[in-house]
């Protein structure tokens, strides 16, 4: 009967497309919404995933995310080094800075200060040079976005060059030449990052009395770095914390206090609904529409199991497919966005959680449908 | 519960005392059946015919196991209908009652041999066999060759037809028909009439027609005439084809 229930469903090619459109709908809108989402709430922690080595990140106690800099004294770096467990502990210099392009344009870039000595923290991959090459005089590494995009000179005949290995920016009046280029992941505010080493950004920053932004430690073998954040917490009273335990500060810092969570939310709740009551609808309106034919089995001998079965098998074949549809539609959204400026992101969780959305859809619907078919009375079939 | 023997001779398909059946409660309650004494014999064509509202229908769906009576004994080859219930009376109904109805309710998405199939695949029977079967019985009405067809492809006589394939494939031994003809032309209802009494009445089968059509009172054994909820009276058909084999 599973075979019956499956051509009663696409036969009524109308009704059939409507259920699959609908979850399809539904299945993209909060798939590929989310996947912004995600991708959004990924570039907040970014430059974390970037640094990549380090376990432990200190801290002015106040700082709620990455990007909220509270400067720390010099010798805040000295009284890190000196807890018992601390492998090693270099300076992280990371502020906005102005830099004046070739053709006199000015944009604000996200520099990374490197401790000169081991240039630990460094750009997780190069497309042209080295990390070494920042010890050359000068030297900054541009990230490729950047490079290719907002730092690009404008040329005599009006056309963009991307930045090259050679060209000459200037930062805060101080000369600064690309040395490399390398490929980070993108900011949230999309500008563009410049690597160098941590005395040089401390000339380029604005004079200020404390400029080392975050101290960046390892453990000792055989010490977790939960407990060094704890030792370094207790030793200096700054606020240690994991790469992982940061990542997710800064993540719940946007969620909280941004409207990013609830834009998004309600854009995923919104294709939901709407899903739901097209697909909910018509599958309704296609049982209804084929309750003289369930009236009939029932009449002919199908047991409520039978009927339930056939409903069921319905709903989610159909919700298989639209969810398919739905999901291969975001992933070739994300694929066709993927060296855009747009945050997209799909991880395995994401497909559960739209497959779990459309199962519920299917299952709300089956639900109703099925009501209504177990308590249809047989004898209707004898009604004209 | 009635004490008595399901059916008092092995003969009788269908033994009613007493039947009664109402719709609705208070000012608003309509009894649609009262009382209603009716036997029907194995081998045996009945005819319920009467006015619109009478009960006809009621009755053959109480026959038929698809409504429960409220009061009396419903007997029906062998089997007490009151003290079955649920899945039981469902299975009952599946391997015992062949159906027919006025708007042949086939499924308009599945081919002709998959419409007649359907009683076979509700019983478990594997696909092909039962294709197989429905094929046969497709071909003993001479629809064999449109097997493969849609529903809507065929005639109204046609769907008709098929709608008695459906009704005979799992073998019952117990057909209820709700006006079989009155949608078809009088050639097209003659037809179907004379392929019912040639595949549907047998020794070992009876048959319950509901009608309003006159013109084929002539192949019933028996016509059962209703009114206002009770049978009225129950005299010979005028046995049109009384050379035919029971």
């Amino acid at each position: 009967m599973i075979r019956i229930a499956l051509k009663m469903l696409v036969g009524d090619r109308a009704r059939y497309l409507g259920i699959v459109m609908g979850l399809t709908f539904a299945a993209l809108l909060i798939t590929q919404q989310s996947a912004i989402f995600v991708g959004l709430m990924t570039r907040t922690f970014g430059s974390i995933t970037d640094l990549g080595q380090p376990a432990v990140w200190v801290m002015d106690p106040k700082v709620q995310f990455v990007d909220d800099v509270k400067p720390l004294q010099d010798t805040q770096l000295l009284r890190v080094r000196g807890v018992d467990g601390v492998a090693w502990a270099v300076p992280l210099y990371k502020g906005l800075l102005k830099v004046r392009l070739q053709d006199g344009a000015y944009q604000t870039c996200n520099v990374f200060g490197l401790d000169d000595a081991t240039l630990l923290g460094g750009p997780p991959e190069m497309v042209e040079g080295t990390v070494a090459d920042l010890r050359r005089a000068e030297g900054v590494i541009v990230d490729e976005n950047g490079a290719n995009g907002k730092l690009a000179t404008l040329q005599a005949d009006g056309s963009r060059r991307p930045l090259r290995v050679g060209d000459v920016l200037e930062l805060n009046d101080h000369r600064a030449i690309v040395v490399g280029i390398c490929r980070v992941s993108r900011t949230f505010q999309s500008q563009p990052v410049l690597y160098t080493t941590y005395q040089r950004a401390t000339t380029y920053a604005p004079r200020e009395r404390k400029l080392l932004s975050f101290v960046l430690a390892d453990p000792m073998p055989g010490i977790a770095a939960r407990e060094l954040c704890d030792r370094i917490h207790a030793a200096t009273g700054l606020l240690a914390q994991t790469a992982d335990e940061f990542k997710t500060t800064t993540y719940g810092y946007f969620m909280k206090y941004t409207g990013i969570p609830i834009n998004f939310g309600i854009a995923v709740l919104l294709g939901f609904v709407i899903g739901t009551a097209i697909a909910g609808q018509t599958f309704y309106n296609f049982t209804l529409d084929n309750l003289r034919h369930f009236g009939t089995l029932k009449a002919m001998g199908a047991t409520s199991a039978t009927l339930l079965a056939m409903i069921l098998t319905q709903a989610l074949v159909a919700g298989s497919i639209g969810w398919g549809l739905g999901v291969g539609g975001a992933s070739l959204f994300g694929i066709v966005s993927r060296n855009s400026e747009l945050a997209f992101r799909m991880p395995w969780q994401l497909l559960a959680i739209s497959g779990g959305a459309v199962l519920f859809i299917c299952l709300a619907s089956a639900l109703l449908a099925i009501r209504t078919v177990l308590r249809l009375e047989p004898a209707i079939v004898f009604r004209g | 519960m009635a004490a008595t023997p399901p059916t008092a001779s092995p003969s009788l398909a269908i033994r009613c005392r007493g039947v009664e059946k109402s719709y609705g409660t208070g000012d608003a309650r309509v009894d649609a059946l009262r009382k209603v004494d009716l036997d029907v014999s194995l081998g045996e064509l009945l005819m319920l015919v009467g006015p619109s509202g009478c009960g006809k229908t009621t009755l053959i769906s109480v026959l038929a196991g698809i409504l429960d009576a409220d009061a009396g004994e419903v007997a029906v080859l062998g089997a007490n209908l009151r003290e079955l219930s649920g899945p039981a009376l469902t299975r009952w109904r599946g391997a015992n009652v062949g159906f027919v109805f006025q708007a042949y309710n086939l499924v308009p998405t599945l081919s002709v041999e998959e419409n007649v199939a359907i009683p076979l695949l509700l019983r478990g029977t594997p696909r092909a066999l039962a294709l197989a079967r429905a094929g046969e019985v497709l071909d003993s009405v001479g629809l064999g060759a449109r097997r493969r067809s849609a529903p809507r492809d065929l005639s109204g006589g046609q769907q008709q037809r098929v709608a008695l394939s459906r009704a005979l494939v799992h073998e019952p031994r117990l057909l209820v028909c709700d006006e079989p003809t009155s949608a078809l032309d009088a050639d097209t209802g003659h037809g179907v009439m004379e392929l019912l009494r040639a595949h549907a009445v047998r020794p070992d089968r009876a048959l319950v027609l509901v009608t309003h059509d006159s013109r084929i009172f002539g192949f019933a054994d028996r016509i059962a005439r209703m009114e206002d909820g009770c049978i009225r009276a129950v005299e010979p058909g005028r046995v049109a084809l009384a050379s035919e084999p029971h």
